[in-house]
């Protein structure tokens, strides 16, 4: 393409301040904050696929396991998310629900796949529509905090129902797990280089 | 996956030195599936058998959250609830947990806990708020099994509970209950386990178990009575009133002891059989000894005598009736009645020897029974159907000598004994009454009435012919009487008229009367003067006479 990359010219920019270095000038340390210089993520493919695989394990627990368990006088309940969303659509609350299952099925699910795409995509060195999948990175890091909506509602439950005799909510450790997917979702988002998408235009591997 | 350093970096040895941390990020998701795969491998050591219990009613239980309990630890979930092929029960699936396999052998039971008010008092009220749930019993069989007959009742005694089972045998079941108490000097010690009707139907076998260390007071002199109810009885002492305890009466409940002459013996093995009595005075009562059947033939209505209706001798109870039938007697046209019943003849007490030494039967002897009979009829022994309450009229047959009895003949071979009977007093009043009633009815009233109706039809005639005939001439003299009454009132006014003071008449007699008067004095003058002077008669008045006077 017609527009310099950064490597082209010797530039570097710093993680820590930002500041665009000359590589030839210090190769290794960033002159002003003294951070190492790298040129892209250190280990960004490796990271983001360990990170998603392990919330993809932990994304089983997390629908197996109960997430919160109901005393109340009408009897004890214990509830998986997906049970969850299946009573509240049987009970008519079918919006609740709906969000619910966004939140919890629908954007994990689609974190998995777009990472699991962009990552196939830059380690075949794909260079269709990279535009698209740079958006698709943007994306993701905009929706990767809603997931954490049902860990909030869970945290917020367990902490207002505490009525002793008449109901109590507590936790169980599939919010743990869910809640582990999320953050490691959003960890691995962090960890991918999106400028990877693009390494493949000049360099071809 | 080492592509992340690209050729031409110039921090590409930098990058390098580092390449044993790219495998370190693999760790995570290591970590992560180690951490799945030990809970699964835990999940599925922790499994333990699955069992399908049947009930009547799912009632109170949901696959997921209902509970398997034992001594309120959780050993287990309801995973699912189907009905049974034939849909007349419910089967319910129970994920036992691993350390509950004891839980899944061939004599655990299993019973839905609910809220329930029975004799021991109100059980399973923590169900009202958390659900109801299973709750199971171990067992200690050998044999493993996964499919249970579940309870609908819970067990009185769970596996394990220290004490002895027992078996009674009861002619009926009474107030008695599962759960029904056992008392032993009315501290409760045990409770009714379970009771059904005996192989042949003709009584029924209760189980009971007495908790340890109460069972070593069960021995095999032991005596077990139904406790139920109140006993009332009437002594010197004035009423007296006894029951177990005010459960017994409400429920039912079994009590024993041990006669104190029997006491000292070994306790009971489990599963020893007693009898048990209808009341504490007929269990403490020393043996009745062996039975004799009697039969009596009465000729008279027997309404009130029934099945059990005591046989006393000389007013001492030595049997019961065991049978009243109806017979027929073709040559008189009379229908007899029959009354079996059963004697014991050790009830006599002391007598009975004394009895026996006196008719020098050796005692022990078969047919020492009819023998003794034989001598007591011979000396006049009748059984009559006597009154034991005039209100109800209930009926007892009492044994009586009647020296003066017609002899009858006793054949000492004929088993029942034949005992002669008499008709009861009260049968003889009875009679009395009947002859009464009898000279009554052959009173004639009816031609008494018939002539008493002619008679007063004549008095009916004679009265018209009264009112017709006589009235009007009986008018007509009234009338008459009225005219001389008329007359005689106008007479009478004359006659006042005439008596009047101021009238002449009135006068007229005064005068007469004064003249009269003066008459009568000169006669008495005259006749006192004759007294004196008897001769004036004949000779006339002397003059002196004028100078007495």
């Amino acid at each position: 393409m017609t527009v310099a990359v950064a490597a082209e010219l010797g530039l570097c920019l710093c993680h820590r301040c930002h500041k665009a270095c000359d590589l030839n000038a210090s190769p290794h340390t960033c002159p002003r904050c003294g951070a190492h210089l790298h040129r892209r993520k250190r280990n960004a493919i490796t990271r983001t696929w360990a990170l998603m695989l392990t919330a993809l394990i932990l994304y089983i627990p997390a629908n197996v396991l109960p997430i919160m368990h109901t005393t109340s006088f009408k009897g004890d309940s214990t509830a998986t998310i997906l049970g969850s969303v299946v009573t509240l659509w049987r009970d008519g609350a079918w919006d609740i629900a709906t969000i619910i299952f966004i939140a919890s099925v629908g954007v994990p699910v689609t974190k998995f796949l777009v990472l699991g795409l962009l990552l196939c995509t830059v380690h075949k060195g794909d260079t269709r529509s990279r535009r698209d999948r740079t958006r698709l990175y943007r994306g993701l890091e905009l929706i990767g905090y809603w997931s954490m909506l049902d860990v909030f509602v869970a945290a917020l439950l367990t902490a207002l129902v505490q009525f002793g005799a008449l109901g109590t909510i507590e936790p169980r450790p599939g919010i743990l797990f869910f809640g582990l997917v999320v953050v490691l979702t959003m960890l691995a988002t962090l960890s991918f280089d999106p400028r990877l998408i693009w390494d493949t235009d000049t360099h071809d591997d | 996956m080492t592509n992340g350093t690209t050729p031409q970096s110039p921090a590409e040895a930098d990058v390098k030195s580092r390449r044993w941390s790219l495998s370190l990020v693999w760790l995570v998701p290591l970590v992560a599936a180690l951490v799945g795969l030990s809970m699964l491998i835990r999940a599925w050591h922790d499994a333990g058998p699955t069992v399908e219990v049947t009930f009547e009613t799912a009632g109170g239980l949901t696959p997921g959250q209902s509970q398997v309990k034992y001594r309120n630890v959780v050993i287990g979930e309801v995973s699912a609830i189907r009905l049974s092929q034939d849909h007349k029960k419910v089967v319910v699936t129970i994920d036992l947990d691993r350390d509950a396999k004891d839980f899944a052998r061939k004599d655990s039971r299993y019973w839905v806990v609910r809220p329930r008010i029975g004799t021991g008092g109100v059980s399973g009220l923590d169900t009202l708020l958390s659900g109801d749930f299973i709750a199971a019993d171990p067992g200690d069989s050998d044999q493993r099994a996964t499919r249970f007959e579940g309870l609908e009742n819970p067990p009185p005694v769970t596996y394990g509970e220290p004490g002895k089972r027992y078996r009674l045998k009861a002619s009926d079941l009474g107030s008695l209950d599962i759960g029904s108490p056992i008392y032993y000097r009315k501290v409760r010690v045990g409770q009714v386990v379970s009771y059904a009707l005996d192989e042949s139907g003709d009584g029924v076998d209760v189980d009971i178990f007495v908790n340890a260390p109460n069972d070593q007071y069960v021995t095999a002199d032991t005596r077990f009575w139904n406790a139920s109810g109140i006993d009332i009885g009437v002594s010197a002492n004035g009423l007296e009133l006894d029951s177990e305890s005010l459960l017994s009466v409400l429920t039912g409940g079994v009590a024993f002891a041990t006669p104190k002459r029997e006491s000292g013996s070994a306790p009971a093995e489990a599963g020893t059989e007693f009898q048990l009595f209808s009341e504490k005075s007929v269990a403490l009562s020393p043996g009745k000894g062996p039975a004799q059947r009697i039969r009596m033939r009465f000729d008279q209505s027997l309404r009130g005598l029934k099945e059990g209706s005591p046989v006393e001798l000389i007013g001492k109870q030595i049997g019961e009736v065991t049978r009243v039938t109806l017979d027929y007697d073709a040559s008189d046209k009379t229908f007899p009645v029959i009354v079996d019943a059963r004697i014991y003849p050790q009830m006599m007490g002391q007598a009975y020897g004394k009895l026996l030494t006196d008719i020098r039967q050796p005692a022990g002897n078969a047919d020492e029974v009819p023998r003794l009979f034989e001598d007591l009829v011979n000396q006049g022994l009748r059984a009559e159907a006597r009154t034991s309450n005039l209100l109800t009229g209930q009926l007892f047959v009492a044994l009586e000598l009647y020296p003066d009895a017609q002899p009858v003949e006793f054949d000492v071979t004929l088993d029942p004994i034949q005992i002669p009977t008499r008709p009861t007093s009260l049968d003889k009043l009875q009679e009395q009454l009947t002859r009464l009633v009898d000279r009554f009815s052959k009173i004639p009233f009816e031609s008494i009435a018939n002539n008493m109706n002619g008679s007063l039809a004549e008095l009916r005639k004679t009265l018209s012919s009264i009112n017709s005939d006589v009235m009007p001439s009986a008018l007509q003299t009234l009338k008459s009487i009225d005219g001389v009454m008329t007359d005689m009132r106008s007479t009478l006014n004359q006659a006042a008229d005439a008596l009047d003071p101021s009238s002449p008449e009135r006068t007229r007699i005064g005068h007469a009367l004064d003249e009269v008067e003066r008459m009568s004095r000169s006669v008495r003058e005259l006749s006192d003067y004759l007294r004196r002077h008897p001769e004036s008669m004949i000779r006339g008045r002397s003059q002196p006479v004028r100078s007495d006077q």
